[in-house]
């Protein structure tokens, strides 16, 4: 860690959560709840075509059908389904606005406070942004120079309406709306989120951004991702998310798909910090995430990588489906659990075919009275030869009334399977602090730096740009976890 | 006075370590304690470090005009106290160049003095390193991680040189150093001494005082001083061993 992170811990400890304003913008809301009016409202609010909307609806009957996945190792009230707006935008936003100066001011404010210029001049070199304000794309960056190579990056609500067929053949092909209770949720209420097509043989020039953020209250968001890399391409994305305080609960459930065709490569990245919830454990976001990415193809690779920092409740298992022969999934994760927050969170790593291999290294870091849980599971399936896998769990436990578990599972049905598994838990080390404070640097900071450390493996998988981030980031999460 | 230890008694866990210890070091002298094992050498500099395990049942401490016992462990460090472990510690992930560079702009920082950025950072860990015989190449590791003995000692030196305190406190920094490594060690010490700054050296053999010259010697029995005197008191050590002053 340089310098320069230790100086913003130092002016972030004095904001706490530094996202947590709220922008004040007239929004359009359908009335509460979850029922087909509900549905129907948001796909004609998003002008969609009947087949889509009949799909949401028999995702919707699929999900009346199915009950919540109760196996984690999570505690937290009954999540009522009918006290919820599903579906939030500024009002006006029917018609999008062509470029800035048609955009909200105070929307350009919030995204300045977070960190993200709008403006295509400003954006970090080489990273094209598709902004999510609650559930409407205000904005995609770059999208010009991605056209001229045949990229199709925009949002997934215009996806639907100019790329009918992609969808058709996509959407729900990796994490069907049935699979369980979020998914046919997401599936039935989805309103914005991402789209991107990489052509065959191009590798993506840039790094590919969304920043989401949850602003009106009691929204749930569920955004709706669809990544497909053809034979031969190359992408890798980047995810960030931020949510102002609030102290209701809010219910964030994604869905993210991923499709690397023959010799396709796509690298995902993560970065999420939503509201956690306060000292006492009041508010925070509800995370239940379904990512799943198919390696379709020979040769192809996904890999997954999050730095999971925020929510109260955090229930994720970015997973990979390993049908190529010699396809490769890999997982790193760095999950941190401060105050009430708890985490359940892992990778599932599915050998189908030939010589495939997985990669999983997590790191799980509990502090205050929160509950860590790395989950993982490596299955081989009965064609899968000589497939391997790696799994590597550490976790480190800073005070002593929070929780560190780790729940791995390997199923093989095939003999020629070849699995490595390690994990440790260990304590921050008395030592190495008094070490650092020796040199002069605080308590605080000195947490920090050895939490780093620990991470490092995970974090310089991340994309340039954003190492030096989530590196901070990892400093604000520490943040009054130690005295 | 620059440091001032009165009647110093401190225990640990029930047990009696320091009793009624007192030292004076003025500015730019180099004081050596020496005592068999168990004699409380390790206590006194963990003492003077702010390590948090000890009981203070009595006496003062006094630093640069401070009362020590008000500065807790990183603002003596900004003070400009240094303590060289005898044993440091390995610190994975952690590279050395932001390690030092935050370390030594918290010092800055308390000092009132302007923060030195990334790039003259860089130029000034390599030259010192240079300056100690240190392969480049160990500037790319994490903290101490997978050094030998010798090169976490070098290291140690390293930062020494770098945070330019003006107490530098050497726990029997010697300990497990071949000839060679303890010749650079000592070099480098030799170099960092000024009219400005002091340093305590802890050891246990007379060895290293062959190559850093004290201005006094201290010899230390069950947790105090019992003879204090010039370099000829290393001789006599040397001779006849701890056994008289017990």
């Amino acid at each position: 860690m340089n310098s320069e992170t230790l100086n913003t811990l130092d002016s972030y400890s004095k904001n706490k959560y530094k996202y947590g304003f709220v922008t004040e913008i007239d929004d359009e809301k359908p009335k509460k709840g979850l029922n087909e009016d509900t549905i129907k409202f948001i796909s004609l609010k998003k002008n969609e075509p009947k087949w889509m909307l009949d799909w949401r609806l028999k995702a919707y009957s699929k999900w009346k059908k199915i009950k919540e996945p109760k196996w984690a190792n999570l505690s937290f009230p009954e999540i009522d389904y009918q006290n919820i707006y599903y579906y939030s935008a500024p009002k006006g936003f029917e018609k999008k606005p062509k470029d800035l100066s048609e955009v909200d001011p105070k929307l350009i404010e919030t995204y300045n406070k977070l960190g993200i210029p709008l403006e295509e001049q400003k954006v970090l070199a080489g990273v094209a942004v598709d902004v999510v304000f609650d559930s409407v794309s205000v904005a995609t960056t770059y999208k010009g120079e991605l056209e001229k190579l045949g990229i199709i990056f925009c949002s997934i609500g215009e996806a639907i309406q100019k790329h009918p067929d992609l969808i058709k053949k996509y959407l729900g092909s990796v994490i069907p709306p049935g699979d369980h209770s979020f998914s046919a949720l997401n599936s039935a209420v989805f309103t914005d989120g991402s789209f991107v097509y990489i052509p065959e043989g191009v590798k993506c020039p840039m790094e590919l951004s969304t920043y989401f953020r949850i602003n009106a209250e009691n929204t749930g968001q569920f955004e709706r991702t669809l990544i497909i890399a053809d034979k031969g391409s190359y992408v890798s994305y980047l995810e960030g998310c931020t949510a102002p305080k609030r102290d209701d609960n809010q219910l964030h459930a994604a869905n993210v798909e991923l499709i690397a065709l023959e010799d396709a490569e796509i690298k995902y990245s993560t970065v999420q910090n939503w509201y956690p919830g306060d000292e006492d454990g009041k508010g925070g976001i509800y995370n239940f995430v379904t990512k799943r990415g198919l390696c379709a193809g020979k040769n192809s690779k996904i890999s997954w990588t999050q730095v999971e920092t925020g929510s109260a409740i955090t229930w994720k298992y970015p997973s990979c489906i390993l049908k190529g022969d010699n396809s490769i999934g890999e997982f790193y994760s760095v999950a941190i659990t401060n105050n009430f927050q708890q985490a359940d969170t892992g990778t599932k790593m599915t050998h189908i075919g030939k010589n495939t291999k997985s990669k999983i290294i997590s790191k799980g870091i509990s502090l205050g009275k929160s509950q860590n849980t790395y989950r993982g599971e490596v299955s081989f399936l009965r064609k899968a030869d000589k497939a391997r896998n790696y799994t590597q769990c550490d976790s480190l436990l800073v005070g002593n009334q929070c929780g560190a578990h780790t729940v791995p599972y390997i199923d093989s049905k095939n003999n020629t399977a070849v699995i490595e598994h390690e994990a440790s838990t260990s304590k921050i080390n008395e030592d190495q602090l008094y070490y650092c404070r020796q040199r002069g640097l605080s308590h605080e900071e000195a947490v920090s730096l050895i939490v780093n450390g620990f991470c490092k493996q995970v974090l310089q998988e991340l994309p340039m740009e954003f190492a030096v981030e989530a590196q901070k980031l990892v400093s604000i999460s520490l943040e009054g976890s130690v005295g | 006075m620059f440091l001032e230890i009165k009647d110093l008694s401190v225990k640990i866990e029930n047990k009696n370590i320091l009793k009624s210890l007192n030292l004076n070091i003025n500015k730019g002298e180099v004081h050596a304690i020496m005592g068999p094992n168990g004699s409380g050498k390790s206590t006194l500099a963990n003492v003077l470090a702010g390590k948090e395990d000890y009981e203070i049942l009595n006496g003062r401490i006094n630093f640069k005009d401070n009362d020590l016992f008000d500065l807790n462990i990183e603002e003596r460090a900004q003070e400009g106290m240094f303590l060289a472990f005898q044993y440091p510690v390995e610190i994975p992930g952690v590279n050395i160049t932001p390690f030092l560079h935050s370390a030594i702009n918290s010092k800055r920082k308390r000092m009132n003095e302007e923060e030195i950025d990334n790039l003259s950072f860089a130029k000034l860990l390599k030259s010192k390193a240079n300056d100690l015989g240190i392969n480049i190449d160990m500037l790319k590791r994490s903290v101490n991680t997978g050094f030998s003995g010798g090169e976490k000692k070098r290291y140690e030196i390293l930062q020494m040189s770098i945070l330019n305190p003006d107490l530098s406190i050497l726990d029997e920094t010697d300990s497990g150093l071949d000839i060679d490594a303890l010749k650079i060690v000592t070099d480098g010490v030799n170099k960092l001494k000024t009219k400005d700054n002091s340093f305590l050296i802890i050891t246990h053999y007379q060895k290293l005082l062959d190559y850093i010259k004290p201005d006094y010697v201290h010899v230390m029995v069950n947790g105090s001083i019992v003879k204090s005197g010039g370099s000829e008191i290393a001789d006599e050590i040397e001779k006849d061993g701890f056994q008289k002053f017990q």
